[in-house]
C-alpha cells in the first residue's frame, strides 16, 4: 500500500498535475528557452537539480525554519543552487550556458521550485519530498522537450540539430520568434484540454449508460 | 540621445513581457481588469527604478571590490525581497492613497521575475549608473503598456464566445502572442 502511494507521489507531477500544462507555474523560462528542443531539456534538467536538492534540504531542516522567515530561507536555499548550477554550466558548457543567458540565474524566481517548496517539501518527509520534486522536473521535461520539440521542427527544420523536414517546406520564421512561443503553448493547451473535456464526456456518457442498465435490469427482475 | 534609444529600446522593442518573456505570471495572472492592472504595472515601474539603482550600487560598491561575484544572484534576490518590505512600509507611512491602490499587489512583486531579470540585465550590458535607471524606468514604462493594453483586450474577451477548450490560459497565451505580432513592428525602429 506504502509502495503505491510513493510511486503516486512520483507520478502525480509527470502528467495529471503537469507543472506547465495544468498548473501553470514557470512561464517565463518555458516559453523563453524552447526555441529548440537541446535549450527545453538543458533548462528542464537544471531546473530539476535545483528543485530536488532544495526539495531534499528544505523538507530535512523544515522543523528549525521559524515560519515568519520561510520564504527568505527557501529563496536563499534556491539561490544558492542555482548558482552552483550556473558555475557548473559556465565552466562544462560554455555554449549552453551562452543560449541560455540570464535564464538559468532566473531559476531562483521560478515559481515552480517556491510553489513546490511552500505547497509540499515544508509539510512532507525527504523521500516523499526528493520524488515530489523528480515529479516535477519530469513533467517539466515533458513539457519543455515538447513544446522545443514542436518549435524547432516547424521553424528550423531540425530536432536535436538533425534535419527531419524535407527542404522543400519553408521554415515558419514566427514559430523561433517570440510570437511564436505564446501561440504554440496556447495551441497545446487549448488540445490538451479538449482531449480532457472527450475523456470527462465518455467517463459521463459511459456512467448514464451503466445506470441505465442497471436500472432496466431492476426492472425485468421486478416483472418477473 | 543614447539614454533615449535605451529608455525606447527597453520600453517598445525588446519589450520585457514580449519579447524576453519576463513577467509572465502577473501579466496572465493580474490582467483582468483595466484598473488593477494599470496599478500593478504603476507598483512594477516604481519598485525597478529603486531597484536598478540599487543592485547597481550593491554590485559596483561591494561585489565587485571584494570578488565576490560568485554572490551575485543570492544578493541580488534578498535585496528586492527586502526592498520592497521596505517600500511598502514607505508608502503606508507616507500616502495612505497610494497605498491603498498599490498595497496588495507589492508583495506579489518579490517573485515577479522582471525585477531580478533587470538586475542581470544591467550587470550583463555593463550599463552605468544613469544608464541602468534609464533601462529600469524604461522596462517599467513597457511593462505597464504590455499588462494594460492586455487587460483591455481581456475585458472585451469577457462577452465573446470563446470555444470549450481554450477558456483561461490558452487563449490569454494566443492574445500575447498576437500582442508579441504587433509589437514585432516596432523592431528596427532602433538598431
Amino acid at each position: 500500500m506504502k509502495n503505491i502511494s510513493l510511486i503516486k507521489e512520483y507520478s502525480k507531477g509527470v502528467w495529471k498535475n503537469n507543472p506547465v500544462f495544468i498548473q501553470v507555474l514557470g512561464m517565463c523560462p518555458t516559453l523563453a528557452v524552447t526555441v529548440s528542443a537541446i535549450n527545453g531539456i538543458a533548462m528542464a534538467l537544471a531546473t530539476t537539480f535545483v528543485l530536488l536538492f532544495s526539495s531534499i534540504i528544505i523538507s530535512s531542516i523544515r522543523k528549525i525554519i521559524p515560519a515568519q522567515v520561510r520564504i527568505a530561507a527557501y529563496i536563499l536555499i534556491i539561490a544558492t543552487f542555482v548558482t552552483i548550477v550556473d558555475l557548473v554550466m559556465k565552466a562544462q558548457f560554455p555554449e549552453l550556458s551562452k543560449a541560455l543567458g540570464p535564464y538559468i540565474p532566473l531559476i531562483v524566481v521560478n515559481c515552480l521550485i517556491l510553489g513546490r517548496q511552500e505547497a509540499f517539501s515544508s509539510k512532507n518527509g525527504v523521500l516523499r519530498s526528493a520524488l515530489d520534486a523528480l515529479g516535477m522536473g519530469t513533467g517539466f521535461l515533458i513539457a519543455l522537450f515538447s513544446l522545443g520539440g514542436i518549435r524547432e521542427i516547424l521553424g528550423n527544420r531540425t530536432i536535436l540539430g538533425l534535419q527531419i523536414m524535407p527542404d522543400f517546406f519553408e521554415p515558419w520564421l514566427i514559430m523561433i520568434l517570440p510570437a511564436g512561443a505564446f501561440l504554440t503553448l496556447g495551441l497545446l493547451m487549448a488540445y490538451l484540454n479538449s482531449l480532457a473535456i472527450k475523456t470527462k464526456k465518455k467517463e459521463k456518457a459511459l456512467l448514464v449508460s451503466k445506470f441505465i442498465i442497471a436500472k432496466n435490469k431492476f426492472k425485468i427482475e421486478a416483472e418477473i | 540621445m543614447e539614454l533615449i534609444l535605451i529608455f525606447f529600446s527597453a520600453a517598445i522593442v525588446n519589450n520585457f513581457v514580449l519579447s524576453y518573456f519576463l513577467g509572465i505570471c502577473p501579466f496572465i495572472g493580474v490582467s483582468n481588469k483595466i484598473s488593477s492592472a494599470f496599478s500593478m504595472g504603476l507598483a512594477t515601474t516604481f519598485v525597478m527604478v529603486i531597484t536598478s539603482i540599487v543592485t547597481w550600487l550593491i554590485y559596483h560598491m561591494i561585489l565587485l571590490p571584494y570578488h565576490l561575484e560568485f554572490l551575485q544572484y543570492v544578493s541580488f534576490i534578498l535585496v528586492i525581497a527586502s526592498l520592497v518590505q521596505f517600500v511598502e512600509m514607505f508608502i503606508k507611512k507616507v500616502s495612505q492613497p497610494l497605498y491603498r491602490a498599490l498595497g496588495i499587489f507589492l508583495p506579489l512583486i518579490t517573485t515577479n521575475c522582471a525585477i531580478l531579470g533587470l538586475a542581470l540585465f544591467i550587470v550583463l550590458r555593463e550599463y552605468t549608473f544613469v544608464e541602468g535607471i534609464f533601462y529600469g524606468l524604461g522596462a517599467g514604462i513597457g511593462f505597464t503598456l504590455a499588462i494594460t493594453i492586455m487587460a483591455g483586450i481581456r475585458e472585451e474577451l469577457d462577452l465573446a464566445d470563446v470555444p470549450e477548450p481554450f477558456k483561461g490560459a490558452p487563449i490569454t497565451l494566443i492574445v500575447a502572442g498576437i500582442l508579441a505580432m504587433a509589437f514585432m513592428g516596432f523592431s528596427g525602429l532602433i538598431t
